[in-house]
């Protein structure tokens, strides 16, 4: 079944889609049936813009979206470490 | 029978409040008359296969059209409107059930129309399905897809805005026959969710027919997802189309 629920979180950044780079203000995160990879269900996080007119999405496999939770996390650990 | 000259297009539809919105219409060639029918999108959106499933149901001598649920959203490609969609909750479903009503009335305005119509979705769509024909007038026949939610166990899932009702409890306004085609491998509806709809349908003597497949989960008709399975999406198809002439022919 398709659900309403969607994690939501303010984001400080940028990112760059078929038009060029803008201000990314929130994220919303998702594990639902996808609009585009070949599952059922996917972890989709939509990178909006401050005026919700423009996304970055991706979509991705939860084993998938698990490994790049642990990627996010060794890189700010190392990153932090490297940067004293 | 198949018709296997079509026509297709974007046409504008008044949906809830006479906002003026989008919507994928497929027809047979020809003057008709055809029936209508009205096909719900899933949440994921007015995507590639809705419009496959539009222009299938065209083939087989139906006008069918799916509206596109978050036109209000625009502008956008529809998976930026499903996301700004998503952001707000979801479309309420007072808003849903008249973009339906509005897409009825498009049908029945069409020269190639009988002036029968049928809704039919998938997934929130089969939800959406079902709450339409509890609520609406002029309903001639439904197939519910799939659609979860329907019986609510958590009233949590509940908002006053939005989905302020369980689905099930609209149970007594359904005037069309409605056909429901579900997975037994499905997790919502589960196989306890079909049976408790299916037994409210019996108590209150609301004319339906409940087919439930064996070796298949949640959307086994999308042909582009592992869910796919092929021998029960078939099935399900032939029961749909001869369900719709039944009850619209």
């Amino acid at each position: 079944m398709c659900s309403y629920i969607t994690e939501k979180t303010a984001i400080h950044g940028s990112a760059k889609g078929a038009d060029g780079w803008s201000s990314v203000a929130s994220a919303q995160v998702y594990f639902d049936h996808p609009y585009h990879v070949a599952l059922d269900h996917a972890l989709s996080i939509d990178f909006m813009t401050g005026d919700a007119t423009r996304k970055v999405a991706v979509e991705m496999s939860a084993d998938s979206a698990r490994a790049l939770v642990a990627s996010i996390l060794a890189a700010l650990e190392s990153g932090a470490q490297a940067h004293g | 029978m198949s018709y296997r000259g079509m026509i297709a297009d974007i046409v504008s539809f008044k949906g809830f409040h006479g906002a003026t919105g989008e919507a994928y219409y497929a027809r047979p060639s020809g003057k008709g008359p055809f029936p209508g029918v009205v096909l719900i999108h899933h949440m994921p959106g007015w995507d590639d296969w809705t419009m496959e499933a539009t222009r299938k149901l065209a083939h087989h001598g139906f006008a069918a059209i799916a509206p596109h649920l978050y036109f209000r959203h625009a502008p956008g490609t529809p998976d930026d409107l499903a996301a700004k969609a998503r952001a707000a909750g979801g479309a309420s479903d007072a808003e849903v059930v008249g973009d339906v009503k509005g897409a009825m009335d498009f049908l029945r305005a069409q020269s190639e129309g009988n002036g029968k119509v049928g809704v039919m979705g998938f997934c929130s769509g089969g939800r959406h399905t079902f709450l339409a024909a509890c609520q609406l007038e002029g309903v001639d026949a439904a197939v519910n897809c799939w659609g979860g939610n329907v019986v609510v166990d958590d009233a949590s899932q509940l908002s006053p805005l939005l989905r302020p009702v369980a689905p099930i409890d609209l149970t007594e306004g359904l005037k069309a026959p409605l056909l429901g085609l579900f997975g037994n491998d499905d997790k919502n509806p589960s196989p306890t969710h079909v049976n408790t709809l299916e037994a409210k349908l019996t108590s209150l003597g609301k004319a339906h027919e409940f087919h439930r497949y064996d070796g298949a989960g949640h959307g086994f008709f999308a042909s582009e997802r592992p869910n796919y399975r092929v021998e029960q999406a078939n099935d399900g198809w032939q029961k749909t189309y001869a369900f719709f002439h039944k009850h619209l022919g």
